[in-house]
């Protein structure tokens, strides 16, 4: 059987309280899967379809790796439900044109927040393409670093920013692309995936080095094939759905403005959506915390 | 038999109820509520038999409409129903959205030489498919199996009719559809006051009744490709009904601002995955009070009507042409503007104009005039110099039509046309030995009685392309 029609849960771990990791089962998606593509995921019949990028992919295994943070009603609810011999209602991809892995021989791979674990296979595939990798990755604090070792084996040089100092550099990640620029002239290509606020002050900081920066947008997505238009981003003036199109993009073309204004049209539904499941999770005397906790290995 | 002539028959079509306008615009039950069986025969009566039937040529899959009524008139039901679907394997759905005024019943007798309303042909076919699914009746093999496999890409009409035929013809059939539930647009496209889905699910029920498999969440091109159906997983032949899908925008200034979305955007979120009933499911649709949609074909008439049932205080619909070139079925339109949709003909939107935090407000619009004929013969809307007004709206929704999916083309050496669909030879056969292709994909949006005939015509190549006896007359 090539196509699982259920997607079973082998591994989940708990890198803090907001970001978690599912290893799910699908051998056949595990051998197309390549860097920067994505699956969306229903969590139940009655969920939403959400993009998340496949973080890794293990093709003895037959799994693909997805590393969520628990931002809104969705993504909690994953956290709370799903659980190792679990299976999701529904996982398609993998989606999106693969990232193209240049021969650059000199490249910065910058991950923070949500972009943190999509940047790993990137910087593994430059690495296995023969490039000097150089890992740049932001955390808000020492306490919420993840992967440190399996970065550090596919990167030349790995640096570790935090908000707080906590540990690595104090400060954000355009300090770390900062830092790697002045100290190597001859950088080839940058690619930075994480918030879209992120990006667009890591597409900046390459700017005026005119560095080749490519990102990896995340409007919200419906159906993920080019069939609703939702995922919609301007890129150099042009319309361009993201999830057939990119979604990858040059980050020095794209119009970052438009992307957040774009993100924050659910605003009121997702704190609505929210508040309704914190309250149904009170009543069956189950805090959303506890309910992750039970959750973890 | 006295002879019928237009004298002797009935004169008036039999009646059809409907759902009272107001009551429906505020539920998504069926509007048109079907005949019952008086009334299937009273219309039945209404059919001259015409030794050439000019119904017959009107239809795209050549149902023999004469035939099938000459035994419902006999109370032959299963008979009749059999006759039906000797040519169409979605009578319940093809009766409920053919344009039928312009196939089997624009060129009927009745009407063209009598005068009198043309014999409702479509809901009689509603009428026996309704009562096929009630009955359980189906067709079943009577095939040895034929130990091919063929891989069918996406759920939609041309696929399923595809996918039947092959399967009545004993070959194994796996259909691999990428959302997560099957049926194309008929399920996240028309709604369900005009299509319920428990027909759409008793359609599929046939095919599995049949035994082809059916595989969601499978997205052909990027999961395995098409190239790799035939070398690696053995499938003998591919069918490719992959839909037109993508929708276009206008590209003027504003289209990115909220608020502003395509029909299919909007459909999909409530027909797919029920943002009509947020927040017990999870997809919002966020609504707002006052709707334009731009266009006026089906996709713009369902559009118009589910925000409607959704609570939109006002609803209007922007058409650069005029109620005469409006491409929607005539019922849609009539019961859109009996559902008390405003209609702006000639005016087309050049700009759309948004708040301080992002949100459209309104569209800047032009009025237009028919010039010359264009290539479709229709009149060319031009622009009326110095024409512009705002017109106010919170929810700007895009139905002008659709472009290709680009997936296949993008995963698949297939050769396809300068616009981006998938071209074939009069079988049906793409650029690629064993790889045939139908509907939507191949010739741009239409209907859903095209895209199931195209299925059947590259299922019949596809039996050749694996040397089955011809079949047909078996089953
Ligand atoms: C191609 C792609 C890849 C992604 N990869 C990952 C991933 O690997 N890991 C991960 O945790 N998330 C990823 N996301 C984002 C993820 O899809 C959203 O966080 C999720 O849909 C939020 O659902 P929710 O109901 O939990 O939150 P919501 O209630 O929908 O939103 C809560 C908050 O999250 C923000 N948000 C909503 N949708 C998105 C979005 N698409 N992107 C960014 N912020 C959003 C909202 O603005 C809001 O502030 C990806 C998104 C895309 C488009
Ligand atoms: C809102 C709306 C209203 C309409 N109303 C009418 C009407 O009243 N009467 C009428 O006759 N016609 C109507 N039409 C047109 C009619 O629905 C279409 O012409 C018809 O459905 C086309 O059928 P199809 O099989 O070619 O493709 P579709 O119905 O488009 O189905 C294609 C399927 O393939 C899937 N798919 C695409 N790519 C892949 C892939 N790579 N891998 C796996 N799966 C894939 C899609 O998800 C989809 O489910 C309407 C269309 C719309 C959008
Ligand atoms: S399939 Fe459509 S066109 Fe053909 S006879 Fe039936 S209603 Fe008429
Ligand atoms: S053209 Fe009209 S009257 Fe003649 S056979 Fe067909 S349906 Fe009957
Ligand atoms: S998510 Fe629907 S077109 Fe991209």
């Amino acid at each position: 059987d090539i196509v699982s029609s259920d997607f079973p849960i082998v591994t989940r771990t708990d890198f803090s309280d907001t970001t978690f990791l599912l290893e799910i089962l699908h051998p056949a998606m595990a051998k197309a899967a390549k860097p920067g593509q994505f699956v969306i995921v229903m969590v139940n019949e009655h969920g939403e379809r959400i993009p998340l990028t496949i973080a890794d992919f293990d093709r003895q295994r037959g799994t693909i790796t997805l590393v969520i943070q628990a931002v809104g009603k969705s993504s909690r609810e994953m956290q709370a439900e799903c659980r190792v011999g679990g299976t999701l209602f529904g996982m398609v991809g993998p989606m999106g044109i693969p990232s193209h892995v240049s021969d650059a021989k000199k490249v910065i791979c910058v991950g923070g927040g949500l972009g943190v674990a999509p940047i790993f296979p990137q910087a593994r595939a430059f690495k296995e393409n023969g490039a000097y990798v150089i890992g740049v990755v932001g955390f808000r604090s020492a306490n919420l670093i993840f992967w440190e070792h399996k970065f550090r084996s596919v990167c030349d040089e790995f640096i570790i920013c935090t908000d707080d100092g906590s540990a690595g550099l104090k400060g954000l990640v355009t300090q770390g692309i900062e830092g790697a620029i002045a100290e190597h002239g001859d950088i080839d290509e940058v690619v930075a995936i994480g918030p879209p606020i992120m990006m667009r002050a890591c597409a900046e900081a390459t700017r005026p080095h005119k560095i080749k920066t490519m990102v990896s947008l995340n409007p919200i997505m419906v159906d993920g094939t080019g069939m609703c238009g939702g995922c919609r981003v301007r890129v150099g003036g042009r319309i361009k759905f993201a999830c057939v199109d990119g979604p990858d993009f040059d980050g020095h073309a794209v119009d970052f403005d438009d992307l957040m204004q774009r993100l924050k049209r659910y605003r009121p539904q997702e704190q609505q959506s929210l508040e309704q499941w914190d309250e149904n999770c009170r009543r069956l005397q189950m805090a959303p915390a506890d309910a992750a906790g039970h959750g973890s290995k | 038999m006295v002879r019928k002539t237009i004298r002797n028959i009935p004169q008036e079509r039999a009646f059809m109820p409907v759902q009272d306008p107001e009551a429906r615009a505020a539920n998504f039950d069926e509007v048109a509520l079907g005949f019952d069986e008086a009334a299937a025969l009273l219309e039945s009566e209404r059919c001259l038999m015409c030794p050439e039937p000019a119904c017959i040529a009107g239809c795209p899959v050549s149902i023999d409409i004469p035939g099938f009524i000459e035994k419902l008139l006999k109370n032959d039901y299963r008979g009749a129903y059999d006759r039906l679907t000797d040519s169409t394997l979605l009578p319940a759905v093809c009766g409920r959205v053919c344009p039928q005024e312009e196939q089997c019943e624009g060129v009927c007798a009745v009407a063209v030489s009598g005068g009198l309303e043309p014999v409702a042909i479509g809901r009689l076919e509603r009428w026996l498919g309704d009562k096929a699914i009630a009955e359980g009746w189906h067709k079943s093999r009577h095939i040895e199996p034929a130990r091919f496999r063929v891989g069918v890409v996406g759920s939609g009409p041309a696929s399923m009719a595809c996918a039947a035929d092959l399967a009545k013809a004993g070959c194994e059939v796996t259909v691999f559809e990428a959302l997560h539930a099957p049926g194309g647009v008929l399920r996240y496209g028309i709604p369900e006051f005009r299509l319920p889905n428990s027909v759409v699910d008793a359609e599929i029920g046939q095919l599995e009744t049949l035994g082809v498999e059916i595989k969601c969440n499978t997205l052909v091109g990027r999961l395995f490709t098409v190239e790799q159906m035939l070398s690696e997983m053995g499938y003998d032949a591919v069918f490719i009904g992959a839909g037109a899908g993508t929708p276009k925008f206008m590209d003027i200034p504003g289209e990115n601002l909220n608020g502003v979305l395509s029909a299919n955007e909007l459909l999909t979120r409530c027909n797919l995955m029920h943002a009509g009933d947020f927040p017990n499911y999870d997809t919002p649709l966020g609504l707002g009070k006052r709707i334009a949609v731009i266009g006026a074909g089906n996709t713009a008439m369902d559009a118009m009507r589910v925000s409607l049932r959704l609570g939109a205080e006002e609803v209007h619909c922007v058409y650069r042409r005029t109620e005469l070139e409006c491409p929607a079925r005539a019922e849609e339109l009539h019961h859109a503007q009996e559902e008390g949709i405003a209609f702006h003909w000639l005016t087309s939107p050049v700009e759309l104009l948004g708040d301080a935090e992002g949100n459209v407000r309104a569209l800047r619009c032009q009025r237009m005039e028919l010039g010359e004929p264009d290539e479709s013969g229709r009149r060319r809307p031009v622009p009326v110099e110095g024409s512009e007004f705002d017109f106010e709206a919170d929810t700007v929704v895009y139905a002008i039509g659709t472009s290709p999916n680009p997936i296949l083309g993008q995963t698949s050496k297939i050769r396809l046309n300068k616009w981006g669909y998938i071209e074939t030879d009069e079988t049906l056969a793409t650029s690629l030995a064993g790889v045939y292709a139908g509907g939507d994909i191949v010739t741009g949006a239409a209907t859903v009685i095209l895209a199931m005939g195209a299925g059947r015509k590259a299922a019949e190549s596809i039996r050749q392309y694996l040397g089955i006896r011809d079949s047909a007359s078996v089953y």
